[in-house]
């Protein structure tokens, strides 16, 4: 029984919801990593700061997707802190670069709040961490 | 050629976000259908895909130097429905519609960045 449970536990990150949240920050992955490999790798000098957070960005990203797929229990509160962190990143970088735009003459994922990407990098770690809650209510 | 392929894509990809959008409004999984209607726009964004190639060939080129920025999403696009394609079959119930019009809403997102690449704005990179 307790076995089942865990297998439940398990897959139930990825599975319904789940399923939509780990293809939405896996594309997140994909286009922040494309994204700052080519800024840093060809345009470092000009924006460092806001490269720089765009591959943090990627990692943070990376290590959500991967939580989510892995599941379990340690997986879900590694996944809930990067959320939280990523909530944090996107409210203080957007904050930041309608506040002082000077370290920013290039946009980053989390510029303005993430509006070029149509406010997800605002609404994905809510919708993340609202489902980590409830994974582990019924877990 | 670019700009009227690259709407026609657009808007072929929002009304895909909004069929399967409504199926997972109204509880429902993906039907034959949408995976027909999937076929169509991907159809399109391969059509993009091989009218950017054939341009770049004939020497045209995304003005200021953007052209690998360019290809990777043309690329990027073509690759996005049949991802969710293959998600929502592992996803019978409606996250698996919620996971194809999030795709199909991303591709269209992605045509106003091709546009803009076309254009000259790689700033965003």
């Amino acid at each position: 029984m307790a076995e089942r449970a865990t297998a439940a536990g398990r897959a139930g990150l990825r599975t319904g919801p789940g399923r939509l949240l780990v293809t939405v920050y896996g594309v997140f992955t994909v286009a922040a990593a494309s994204r700052s490999a080519y800024q840093l790798s060809a345009r470092f000098d000009e924006a460092p700061v806001a490269y720089l957070l765009s591959a943090l960005a990627a990692v943070v990203y990376a290590l959500i997707t991967v939580s989510l797929v892995r599941g379990g229990e340690r997986a879900r509160r590694l996944a809930f802190g990067c959320c939280a962190a990523e909530l944090a990143g996107v409210l203080v970088v957007g904050t930041w670069t309608l506040l002082d735009s000077s370290e920013f003459p290039d946009t980053t994922v989390w510029s303005g709040y993430g509006y070029g990407y149509l406010f997800l990098p605002l609404l994905l770690p809510v919708a993340g961490l609202l489902w980590l809650r409830r994974a582990r209510a019924a877990a | 050629m670019i700009a009227p392929l690259t709407v026609a894509v657009a808007v072929a990809a929002l009304l895909l976000t909004a069929w399967c959008g409504y199926a997972a409004f109204r509880n429902q999984a993906v039907k034959d259908w949408h995976y027909l209607g999937m076929g169509i726009v991907l159809l399109l964004t391969l059509a993009q895909l091989t009218v950017g190639l054939v341009q770049l060939a004939r020497g045209e080129r995304p003005a200021g130097d953007g052209t690998a920025v360019f290809v990777s999403y043309l690329v990027a696009v073509a690759l996005c429905l049949p991802v969710v394609a293959i998600v929502s079959l592992g996803e019978r119930t409606r996250w698996g519609s919620a996971t194809v019009a999030a795709g199909a809403l991303v591709l269209a997102a992605l045509q106003i960045r091709v546009a803009d690449v076309w254009a000259g704005g790689v700033g965003g990179g």
